[in-house]
Formats: structure tokens, sequence, C-alpha cells
């Protein structure tokens, strides 16, 4: 009974992020830097910062790190690099470097680390970049992540925020693999579904983000801790509203199942709480809020985009094989609210 | 009755998980007071009670520690039960009783006939009056949940009479059949010793 998987996996994954609130509260307190190179930096929320070098070529930066949300360290090395490599390819980026950023227990056994490092590295081999080094700590518990470095032109930086009103909106992974994981955690996960959503995570964003190239999407988001509704909010930046139509919302299909036993994080809870009076349901069933509200490890895109390009889109990240879909439109009215209809 | 809970120093979603145990032993008039160690987890606890429509009430104690008390009333036992799928016969499955098997063959001897009394004890349980509430596969027992397995039909009808039947991931891996496994789903360790620990009895063939 000594198997290390016992300890290994305590519900991680981007469930364990501080909550959007307590994260706003103490950044706002920062001063603010300002350099005119800087053309992305933390006060936009956006997903990586971007830096300017020369008219042509600008330096996108990212790290994420955190626990195991699986039991096998080998997956969650790539999880954790594939999330860590998403913000690159939010922000419309080339991943060029990687640096591993590990917290190991020192009484563990290093061949659980060496499978982590393995699987991270093989995603930063598919996503064409190079691991260049990195940095460990002696911890209690086992983190893991990456810092990447990408670059991209200066002109084509895809912000977060940039969303119009009259916009489609498309998610190009499949939602809820943060409560599968929490059901796993509790024996409660049935295997397709497992399979499912470690397929989703591990799959790199890069895919999605090449095949939505050649449309002209005004706005692009990974979709990670604070869950859909989380960063579609901070995509309409107080602007636009929303209307998201939940039959359309692509899933791992257990996972309504689970959110009506209950399997439930305390990450989505707070992402409720942060959305208080943002949100407004019409008749969706209670386990599709936590969908919405669900915390993704590695999500998809969210993609905002021309209405008229929407189904050629929609086409071209199909072929990719995930679950994915048209979820709803960018609107004018009710800037800031996002209703959720059938 | 009044049953305690005291869940505090565990994550979401575990204080749910252990309180929809003890709600599930109720019956009306009892409650049972839950104690936690943040308001998240009250808030988690009160959804639930909200969707099951069951009365609940919180109280806040100190900054670590937080009381929620849910109550089991007619009118929350008179609408739709969430756990229908277990409710069908409710009374036959013998709550806290956990079946183990960790090989394919019961006993030790014949291998040939190791396996075919394995076979035999299987059908014996789905003809029990009282079913165990769990039972769990590791070691060479994960064969037995696959599919082709002899035992693979018996242990079906045990699961659609409500038996949990839970098989070791790490075990269906090292046997290489992790995509072969057709009753039930996958488990691991932390919830292994978890249903040991909490077994009422444990039958081990």
């Amino acid at each position: 009974m000594n198997e290390q998987p016992i300890v290994f996996c305590k519900g991680g994954g981007c469930t364990a992020k501080l909550g959007p609130g307590a994260l706003a509260h103490v950044l706002d307190k920062l001063p603010p830097f300002s350099d005119p190179n800087l053309l992305v930096g933390f006060d936009h929320s956006d997903d990586a910062a971007v830096y300017k070098l020369t008219d042509d070529i600008a330096m996108v930066q990212t790290l994420d790190f955190f626990p195991p949300m699986v039991e096998d360290p080998y997956l969650f090395g790539q999880i954790a690099a594939a999330n860590a490599l998403s913000d690159i390819y939010a922000m419309g980026g080339t991943v060029k470097t990687a640096l591993n950023i590990v917290c190991f227990p020192e009484q563990m056994d290093l061949n659980i680390l060496g499978r982590i490092l393995q699987g991270g590295a093989e995603k930063v081999r598919e996503a064409g970049g190079v691991l260049a080094g990195g940095h460990s700590i002696a911890d209690s518990d086992v983190k893991y992540g990456l810092s990447v470095t990408g670059i991209l032109h200066p002109d084509k930086v895809l912000q977060n925020n940039a969303c119009q009103p009259g916009d489609a909106l498309l998610l190009t992974k499949p939602l809820g693999v943060g409560i599968v994981c929490t059901a796993s955690r509790v024996g409660e996960a049935s295997a397709e579904a497992l399979d499912a959503a470690i397929q989703s995570m591990t799959t790199l964003n890069k895919y999605a983000s090449e095949a939505l190239a050649p449309f002209g999407v005004h706005a692009c988001t990974d979709v990670t801790g604070f869950g859909l509704l989380g960063h579609l909010n901070e995509m309409l930046g107080g602007r636009c509203g929303a209307l998201l139509h939940w039959e359309a919302l692509p899933r791992i299909p257990q996972a309504l199942d689970y959110a009506d036993e209950f399997l439930l994080t305390a990450a989505a809870q707070r992402n409720r709480n942060h959305l208080e009076g943002k949100v407004v349901f019409e008749g969706a069933p209670f386990a599709v809020e936590e969908l919405l509200f669900d915390p993704q490890t590695s999500g998809g895109l969210l993609v905002s985009l021309p209405a008229e390009q929407a189904n050629e889109a929609l086409a071209a990240i199909q072929a990719l094989g995930l679950p994915c879909g048209l979820i709803g439109q960018v609107t004018a009215e009710e800037p800031g609210m996002i209703r959720v209809v059938r | 009755m009044q049953y305690q809970l005291d869940a505090r120093g565990k994550q979401c979603p575990i204080p749910v998980v252990e309180t929809k145990k003890i709600l599930a032993q109720m019956t009306a008039g009892d409650t049972v007071t839950v104690a936690v160690d943040n308001p998240i987890a009250v808030q988690n606890l009160l959804k639930m009670a909200g969707q099951k429509h069951l009365p609940a009430e919180s109280r806040t104690i100190s900054p670590t520690h937080y009381e929620v008390v849910l109550a089991l009333s007619e009118e929350s036992l008179a609408s739709p039960a969430p756990e229908a799928p277990a409710a069908c016969i409710p009374a036959a499955r013998s709550s806290g009783t956990v079946v183990v098997l960790s090989s394919d063959e019961m006993g030790g001897g014949d291998s040939v006939l190791g396996k075919a009394l394995m076979k035999a004890f299987v059908y014996a349980l789905t003809e029990q009056d009282s079913l165990p509430a769990t039972i769990l596969l590791y070691n060479g027992g994960a064969r037995l949940s696959v599919e082709g397995a002899a035992t693979l039909a018996d242990l079906k009808l045990l699961e659609s009479q409500g038996v949990e039947i839970l098989t070791c991931g790490t075990c269906l891996n090292h046997y290489g059949l992790t995509d072969q496994l057709a009753v039930g789903s996958v488990t691991n360790m932390y919830a292994i010793a978890e249903k040991l620990m909490q077994a009422g009895k444990v039958i081990r063939p």
C-alpha cells in the first residue's frame, strides 16, 4: 500500500488557482509600470505579457504551474505543459523557449519527477519549442509547470477583450474537465469520462490557433481557472454583452451527471461568487450552471470572430477532432451581462 | 437522530461527498451537522441542500470553523430523489459491506478450479438477499471486470441493482486492460483505502 499516487494528486490543476476576486484586490495595489514597448501587461488581465522588441518582433511571455490533477505523473507533466504553452497560442504567438518550474517533496520517489518532466518536455517539443532550463524547489506538495517565451508580430497580437458586437463565439475544447477530475479524485468518474478529459487537457491549443489563423479573429483567450463565464466576462470587458446557448456547449457528457452529484470544486463556487449579478440563467439546469463555472485545466480557446466566418472556422476546428462548438454571440445590449439561454 | 460530521481540513468536494453518504442513511426528522473550515464549503453544502430541497442553515463559529445543519423532512423525501438509480431496491443493499476481489481465483491450489470458484462466487453474490454496497477489484481481481471475463455479466447485474463496482486503475494499466474495463468505474488507492476504512464489513473470498 505504499503507492505514491495517494499523496501525488490532491485536487489540482486550475482548480487550485486563487480566486479572481482575491487576485484583483492584490494586483490593484501594485504600482503601475509604463513602457511604450509593453503592449500587453497584467493591467489587461490578458493571458500573457507582450513586449515589442523591434517593429517586426514582439516577445510574448507567460508562466503557469499547479498541483497534479491526475494520478499519472507523465500525463500530469503533459497537461501542465500544454496548459502553460496555451497562453502563447491565446495571444497568437509561436513558442520559442520554455523553462521548467518544479516543486517536489525531498522524500518522494525521484522517478515520479522524471516522468513529470518527460511528459512536459514532450509537449514543449511538440509545440516546436526548446526546453532551455528550469528551477526546482523542495516543497511539501508536487507542483509543476513552465515559463514560456514566444514571439509574434507586434501588429498581430490577439487581445482577450477586443470582441465586437455581432461576433460569434467559438469554443475549441469541451467543458467539464474540472468536474471530471474532481469526480475521479473521489473515485466516482468513469474511465470514459476521465479519458475524454485527459485527451482534451493534453491537446495543445497550437492546432486550434493555427487552424484559426486565416480568419479575422477579433479576440481570443484560453479558458482556464476562471471557467468559461469568468473568461468570457473578461473578454466582454464591460463594453459588450453576450448570449450563450447552453445546449450548444461542447462538453464531456458525464460532467453533467457528476455535477448533479455535487462533485464540485471550491474554485467553481469562487467563480460563481465573483460573477454574481453578471450572469442571467434562463432555464438552464443546475448542472449546466456548474459546467459554465467549472475551472478548466488546459481548456480550449474562446474566440470572438465575425459571424459570417463562424461556420467555416467551426469546420476547421471540428477537423481537429475534439468536441467544439459555436456557443453564442457578442451583443451591444446589456454591456457586461452574460445571458445563458436555450 | 442527529448526525455529526467533522469535515474540517478536507477540500471540496469531500465535505459534500461525506455529507451525501450520511444523508443516504437518514430518515425524516433526522438532522446532520457538518463542520467545515471555509465559507466556500458552506456555500457548496447549501447549494446541494437547495437542489435536494432540504431545509438547511449555517452559522459561523470562528473564521476557520463553520457549521451547516441539514434536515431531512417529510416534504424533502417526497420531492424526487436525485439518487433514483440506486433507490429502486435500497433495502436489498447491505450498507457498508465491501467485497474485495484481489485475484481472479478463489482460494489457493488449482488455478482452473480457482477461476471456476470465483465465477461461481460472483454469481452467488447476485442471488443474495442482501447485496454488498461496493465491490473492489484490484491486482488479479482487475481481470474480472473487463471485456470477455466470465464474471462480467454477473458484475453488470450487480451494478444494475445499485452495487458500486470499482476497479483499480493502476492494476488495469499494469495488466494492459485499461481500454477493456466493461463494468463500473476506475478507482484509485485513495478511494480504495477510504472504502475499506469506512466499510462496516469486508468480505474477501
